[in-house]
């Protein structure tokens, strides 16, 4: 019971007490209040997708039940299969456009990002520090500053309802740009670039050797991000986009636009268009939450 | 260029062939080489960040010029063009009712929001900076609404707020509360649409919390500790005050976005035009209205600007905030950077100095 003599004896005994119990003060185990309150902020993020289950698996009339059960019903593919078969949403072209866009987008962000931060972190040039500056203030400027204008290029070139005008906007980021300087800052020692140089590389093979193959992880939680907020994304699609041609937020927008709103519906599709999100977040939500945390120490 | 070696020039930026004999190298092609290497030295870098800055430029820096000239011109649809009316477009937009209302919701909201979800976030990130089982299971735990888009968030929220058989409003005459009616009512649509970004964010922003709270040095909870502070106590002495420049940082991110909402708003009722009142009308959504309900680009860009105006004026406050409150700071960081690079350089001096000496007590090796 006396934490000292506890002590003593796992000094004592080789490898009895493991690294974990000998931390520090703060290093204990702490109670139930700690559990709790998590349980309670883990239910709070996931009631809402099972509340959109259980009415999307209900039919119109589960949501004007006043007792209305806490299990879901029967009806989630029935109510799916009308979202997905609805022609007013085109769920599947939503889908695909949501799908190649979102990934075009992360991949060209990746790229450009990784280059440009290349450049303003290893390669000194006049004016670098500057533009840099100049980059970061961009991130300030709010969309909608550009979208009257945007919208009359997009429909000069007769772009608009197609996907190529939420892409091409799209394609570069200032917050990459920002976030691979900061990485290759401290991930490539300049040695290894002098190395390069003293072996004859150029400077873009420098970068395609040493610059990329560092960038890996900051570049793949760069890509992450791109990929989940280009997904998500809905104010400009919505404006430049046709009803007929529109990406996953734009065809669940539809949803409740008509006259009279079926919320299982609805729920069923906001289920089904979250899906392929939920999934990439299963095998890639670790990556997410230690780059939002890499991301916040040097921020 | 009228050198008879006909060799291609990227063969001089390969590393020489082994076995290769050196000495029956043109001289001209080596200096051709060196020459070509300089050049790439000093353009590439450009090359490298051209591709962000074109961009910007087109899709950027071009429209937010021309926004401006489109906000002093009655823009014609048809012609495609507009007449200049001097500043009768911002004349217009600030004398609309409408618009003040919008900017009243639009702060509601981001005040609603901002302020619960960062006090939400400081504590769950304190909870998840204890020493808990399953770390990474909980962090991944809170961030799971973050991936769902704000409109399928919108969707199912503003289901729950219904007035008449939302799930909100059956707990409450459940307690034998009165029904609040989410929907007519202007404060309490405020209310759940800000709980939709809270929804959203708060996990977002725990991480990021958590991430500065863990670079705190643990020497601190321990003197305090040992001093017989709570930990309770422990958490307002150390951790918050801590945690000040990565909440200005929080804020000010939140300022930007939370000023330009506009997903959950419009998808808050099945007509997204703000209400019968515009009782959760914003001014994004306005912005939209405007431009593509009405079909005035001149008077869109006015507003488009004026937001900006509003955004940039939020900036420079929060910019003299934070360089009140983190000066200190940001100069020792800054000086030990410069410190850090000179001892770099030093150091880096030092070894081509004594290329020859093999010992390893060099000062970077020494530290």
């Amino acid at each position: 019971m006396n934490p000292v003599p506890l002590a003593i004896a796992e000094e004592n005994i080789p490898n009895a007490g493991k690294a974990a119990r000998r931390r520090p003060v703060r290093g204990s185990r702490p109670g139930w209040f700690v559990y709790t309150s998590l349980v309670i902020v883990l239910g709070a993020a996931l009631f809402p997708f099972y509340w959109s289950f259980l009415i999307g698996s209900g039919d119109a009339s589960t949501i004007r039940d006043p007792n209305m059960s806490w299990l879901p019903g029967g009806n989630f593919i029935a109510n799916a299969i009308s979202v997905v078969n609805d022609p007013a949403v085109n769920f599947w072209k939503a889908l695909w456009n949501s799908i190649y866009s979102s990934a075009l987008i992360a991949l060209s962000v990746v790229f450009f990002s990784t280059l440009a931060g290349w450049a303003f972190a290893k390669l000194r040039f006049r004016g670098g520090k500057w533009l840099l500056v100049f980059v970061v203030a961009t991130m300030a400027v709010p969309t909608q500053l550009g979208v009257v204008p945007l919208y009359i290029l997009f429909a000069d070139l007769g772009w608009t309802g197609n996907v190529g005008a939420i892409i091409i906007p799209a394609l570069t980021s200032a917050f990459g740009v920002f976030w691979m300087t900061q990485y290759l800052q401290q991930a490539v020692p300049d040695e290894l670039i002098e190395a390069a140089r003293v072996d004859g590389a150029s400077s873009f093979r420098t970068f395609l050797t040493v610059g990329l193959p560092a960038a890996r992880p900051a570049a793949a939680m760069l890509g992450l991000f791109t990929f989940v907020s280009a997904w998500n994304n809905f104010f400009w699609p919505f404006i430049v986009l046709d009803r007929s041609d529109p990406t996953l937020p734009v065809a669940l927008s539809l949803l409740q636009s008509n006259y009279f709103v079926d919320y299982s519906i609805v729920l069923a599709g906001v289920l089904l268009s979250t899906i392929p999100l939920l999934i990439l977040f299963v095998f890639a939500g670790k990556q997410l939450v230690s780059g939002i945390m890499a991301g916040a120490v040097k921020g | 260029m009228t050198s008879t070696a006909t060799a291609p020039p990227s063969s001089t930026e390969r590393p020489q062939q082994p076995g290769g004999a050196p000495a029956p190298r043109d001289p001209r092609r080596i200096a051709f080489g060196h020459r070509l290497s300089r050049w790439d030295l000093k353009l590439s870098p450009y090359l490298y960040i051209s591709p962000f800055f074109i961009l910007f430029i087109v899709v950027g820096l071009f429209p937010i010029a021309y926004t401006a000239v489109i906000s002093f011109m009655d823009w014609d649809l048809v012609r495609n063009s507009g007449t200049f009316i001097g500043f009768d477009q911002y004349v217009y937009v600030l004398t609309q009712p409408k618009f003040w209302i919008a900017l009243r919701n639009t702060f509601s909201i981001f005040l609603l929001s901002s302020i619960p979800q960062l006090v939400a976030a400081i504590f769950i990130a304190a909870m998840l900076d204890q020493n808990i089982r399953a770390k990474t299971f909980w962090r991944m735990g809170v961030l799971v609404p973050y991936v769902m888009a704000p409109v399928a968030v919108a969707l199912i929220f503003s289901n729950m707020f219904g007035d008449k058989f939302g799930l909100v409003n059956s707990v409450l005459t459940d307690l034998g509360l009165p029904p609040v009616m989410w929907h007519s009512d202007a404060f309490a649509s405020h209310i759940a649409i800000a709980t939709m970004v809270n929804f959203r964010w708060t996990g977002y922003n725990t991480l990021i919390l958590l991430a500065a709270m863990q670079a705190i040095p643990r020497d601190y909870y321990e003197a305090a500790a040992i001093d017989g502070a709570s930990k309770f106590r422990q958490f307002f002495a150390i951790t918050v005050p801590s945690l000040r420049p990565t909440l200005i940082f929080v804020i000010i991110t939140s300022t930007i976005g939370g000023l330009q909402i506009f997903d959950e708003p419009r998808m808050y009722d099945q007509y997204g035009t703000g209400g019968a009142d515009s009782q959760w009308l914003t001014i994004t959504l306005y912005l939209y209205d405007i431009g593509w309900g009405q079909w005035n680009f001149g008077r869109a860009a006015a507003l488009a600007w004026i937001l900006f105006l509003i955004i940039l004026a939020i900036g420079v406050i929060n910019l003299l905030v934070t360089q009140k409150v983190v000066r200190d700071e940001g100069r020792r960081d800054a000086a030990s950077g410069r410190q850090r690079r000179a001892a770099a350089r030093a150091a880096r001096r030092d070894l081509a100095a004594r290329a020859t000496d093999s010992t390893l007590e060099t000062p970077e090796a020494a530290r």
